[in-house]
């Protein structure tokens, strides 16, 4: 069998590209597109740092076959700033409130948090807690994120 | 990560025949967040994965009289159910604690039970729910009770080749509640100490104290008030996860409710004796004396929860009463 061409949107835009069977969609994205934006935290789907978005969903690209992608529409963190290179409110609001430390858990906690609000605008702060439950931040900055979140949706 | 061939057929008939043409060497995949996982950790070895996303047809949820769920249907999709929420409730509150979002987005009901690990979320609601398990294969399909689906840790009743294509599970009967409580030390991504589920059908949804299932009253209070109204079990079921080597059901515990009037020491009873039918181990989640001691607390818990949804009381206690 070896190897496979997927067709599918990527941020936007149609990508056509060869891929072995095996690989999951965090290593298609960051060793076949050279889009390295999405990071590999523990690789068994337990800390969101390889978070994506497929067809609006999150999704733990680390543990996700890439094979599955033929077809759909995968948006990463590169693919949230506009035309222009503006960053998206979320990334700004990151920036402004200090939610971001490190940095490795950034790229997945913003597509969590923009999945969440896409879903619920006016999430609680219970929400906004139940809504980033599976990304993990080791630089303990829960308090700051949740501030952005929050302002991005109104509520500061 | 180790080689291997990816198949995605796109019907039913094309993907048993495929595994039928591989047999051994196969692994059917349908969210892969076990399968993905075992295979990066070097459990599980395929040569090649046969995937069920393409087959059209499995991931609905329909109620037709009966509940039916098919195998491709994600923990997301269940959690988002309103009638499952209401009617099937010990499933909901399984799936709402499950993994993250992520995995929930990803992660199938019909992965998740054949995985079969003991602690599996949604293996003791469906067990209380009285699930039937349709089964498919090339040759035959058949339904086995999901008490039978089980075999041990890992192990479940399919034979190489088979698959499940559906899962069913009847409409309870009139005044039934039913509750799960995962026992975990964190309240995302971890694995439960212990799962208790409980489903009790009662012959009537009005009670004179209704009112204090909206109160701090100890649950014996409650219980001793409520014996006064004579509410009868129609129906009892108990199952617990992480307990034996696989999801269980406690049918001597339930055999002492069925068709008797609540009672708190009845309640105590039914809990001790669900702690006598579990054959706990010690692990590094929790030791083999405190799933015990939580069997006998959580057993009373969750019957509490179900009579409360039973019930129903108008005012709602804020946070949500922990039974």
């Amino acid at each position: 069998m070896g190897k496979q061409t997927l067709s599918f949107t990527l941020n936007g835009e149609p990508v056509s590209v060869e891929t072995e069977s095996h690989l999951t969609l965090l290593q298609l994205l960051r060793d076949k597109l050279e889009l390295i934006g999405t990071k590999e935290g523990c690789g068994m789907g337990e800390c969101g740092a390889c978070t994506v978005l497929l067809d609006g969903k999150t999704v733990n690209s680390c543990i996700f076959p890439a094979m599955e992608v033929d077809g759909k529409n995968v948006v990463t963190i590169e693919g949230l700033t506009d035309a222009q290179g503006n960053l998206h409110p979320l990334q700004k609001a990151f920036v402004e409130y200090g939610a971001v430390q490190c940095g490795f858990c950034t790229p997945g906690m913003v597509l969590a948090a923009k999945s969440l609000l896409d879903e619920n605008p006016k999430p609680t702060e219970e929400e906004v807690r139940h809504g980033i439950a599976g990304n993990l931040c080791r630089c303990t900055g829960y308090i700051q994120i949740i501030q952005a979140i929050k302002a991005v949706s109104g509520q500061i | 990560m180790k080689k291997f061939d990816y198949f995605k057929p796109t019907s039913l008939e094309e993907a048993l025949t495929l595994f039928a043409q591989y047999g051994e060497k196969a692994k059917w995949i349908a969210g892969g967040t076990d399968v993905i996982v075992m295979i990066k950790q070097k459990t599980m070895t395929p040569d090649v994965l046969i995937s069920l996303q393409g087959i059209p047809g499995l991931g609905e949820i329909k109620f037709n009289g009966t509940l039916s769920i098919g195998p491709m249907v994600t923990h997301r999709m269940i959690e988002k159910s309103e009638l499952i929420k209401k009617d099937f409730s010990a499933l909901a509150d399984a799936v709402s604690w499950l993994g993250s979002i992520q995995i929930r987005n990803v992660a199938t009901i019909g992965g998740n039970i054949c995985t079969a690990a003991p602690s599996a979320d949604t293996a003791t609601p469906l067990l209380v729910l009285g699930t039937q398990v349709k089964i498919k294969s090339l040759k035959e399909e058949r339904t086995v009770p999901i008490e039978a689906f089980f075999k041990g840790p890992g192990a479940t009743v399919l034979k190489t080749g088979e698959m499940i294509k559906e899962l069913m599970i009847p409409k309870p009967l009139p005044n039934t509640g039913s509750a799960y409580y995962k026992l975990q030390r964190r309240l995302a991504l971890d694995l439960p100490i212990l799962g208790v589920s409980v489903l009790l059908s009662l012959d009537k949804n009005k009670v004179t104290c209704s009112d204090m299932l909206c109160t701090t009253s100890p649950i014996s209070s409650i219980l001793h008030k409520m014996e006064e109204d004579q509410i009868i079990c129609k129906e009892v079921r108990i199952a617990l996860g992480v307990a034996a080597p696989t999801p269980m059901r406690a049918v001597k515990a339930e055999g002492l409710l069925r068709g008797k009037p609540l009672s708190d020491e009845l309640l105590e009873r039914v809990a001790e004796t669900a702690v006598q039918e579990a054959q706990p181990r010690d692990s590094i989640r929790g030791e083999a004396w405190y799933r015990r001691d939580m069997i006998r607390v959580l057993v009373k818990r969750m019957a509490m929860k179900s009579i409360e949804r039973v019930i129903q009381p108008e005012e709602t206690v804020f946070p949500e009463r922990l039974w």
